[in-house]
């Protein structure tokens, strides 16, 4: 069963998740830029990785017949230093123009502050200065609806933004409805208690339909599942869905949104 | 899928989490101390079971959710807790 695993952070993942990946049927791993699980210090530091990802994780994939490609920015949680993140956005436009870069992602808000709002604002602008696809990370828990809103506020107060470019990621069922009825891609992710399970989002895809919606696995340092999408492919079989219905949710849906960047081919 | 079909499928999986959550509220009714926001916000959640009202899901998720929309000063922590503190 072939798939595409539209958000994985492969830079904590062992090589032997590749493998199994592979092995599981995934053609293409994206990867968007994301929180270590510690702050950086300095730009410096966003730069190493930005190197890692465009550079280093695109020869692991390799080897396994995987394609790798990847989003920049500064995280949400990285975002109260508005100085700081001031000059990671400077360093991203020198790597924008490599070739597995697919747009800017994952960018978003993680407690709704004033700061991680300003720092959204800059990176949705740098996005639509450089024509490049939006990836969205949603606020967790308690934080995801407000988070949303003022997400989806942000993209619409921007006439450069193309709903259709944007990708809307973590949805569960209450943040769902807005993110399609405002045109943009919703994406639900299968990771452990914080997130969707794969029986409510094959329920999400049963009542919100399967257009313009994918799945992903989120996989990080955290206790997480690098298989999550063709096991919940499994769980939609179980439910009688048609292969033809899978594929399209596993493999053509993100492959459609992808290949808005002329770099993503497969 | 048939109703029937549903229950098949994942009856024991929804008893077995169903018996969870009432463990739960065992072990935390045992300790000792009041409830905080968090269990406030659960025993809400757990309210919006009942019935034959649609879209449980949805209903749950707002029961913990912040439903302000104004930004925050200042993030100063990383995480969520899982459930709004300001809930009444």
């Amino acid at each position: 069963m072939r798939y595409i695993e539209p958000h994985a952070h492969m830079v904590s993942r062992v090589t032997d998740d590749y493998e199994c990946m592979a092995v599981a049927g995934c053609e293409a791993v994206c990867e968007p830029a994301f929180w270590a699980g510690f702050d950086r210090s300095s730009a410096a530091g966003f730069y190493d990785y930005f190197c890692q990802l465009t550079g280093h994780e695109p020869k692991r994939a390799a080897k396994f017949g995987l394609k790798h490609f990847c989003w920049l920015c500064v995280n949400a949680k990285e975002a109260e230093d508005v100085k700081l993140a001031g000059e990671v956005i400077a360093l991203i436009p020198k790597f924008l123009n490599r070739p597995n870069v697919l747009g800017i992602g994952e960018i978003g808000l993680n407690k709704n502050s004033r700061n991680e709002l300003k720092v959204l604002e800059m990176q949705v602008d740098l996005a639509a200065w450089h024509d490049q696809l939006i990836l969205v990370h949603t606020p967790h828990l308690e934080d995801k609806l407000k988070g949303t809103r003022l997400i989806l506020d942000v993209l619409k107060a921007d006439k450069r933004i193309r709903p259709e470019r944007v990708i809307i990621d973590h949805v569960e069922e209450h943040t769902v409805g807005l993110v399609l009825d405002a045109g943009h891609w919703a994406g639900m992710t299968l990771y452990p208690e914080t997130k969707c399970t794969p029986a409510r989002a094959i329920d999400i895809l049963e009542t919100c339909g399967n257009e313009r919606i994918w799945l992903n696995s989120a996989c990080d340092w955290g206790v997480s599942d690098p298989l999550a999408v063709p096991k919940t492919a499994l769980e939609m079989k179980k439910r009688g869905h048609l292969a033809a219905a899978i594929d399209k949710v596993i493999f053509q849906n993100p492959k459609t949104f992808l290949s808005q960047c002329a770099k993503f081919k497969i | 899928m048939t109703r029937q079909q549903v229950l098949d499928l994942y009856f024991l999986d929804a008893r077995h989490k169903l018996i969870e959550v009432a463990a739960f509220l065992d072990r935390v009714e045992r300790a000792s101390g009041g409830d905080d926001f968090r269990l406030k916000a659960f025993r809400a959640a757990v309210g919006k079971l009942g019935g034959r009202k649609k879209e449980k899901v949805k209903s749950v998720l707002l029961a913990f959710s912040d439903p302000t929309k104004e930004l925050i000063v200042a993030a100063t922590s990383k995480a969520a807790s899982g459930a709004y503190p300001g809930a009444r």
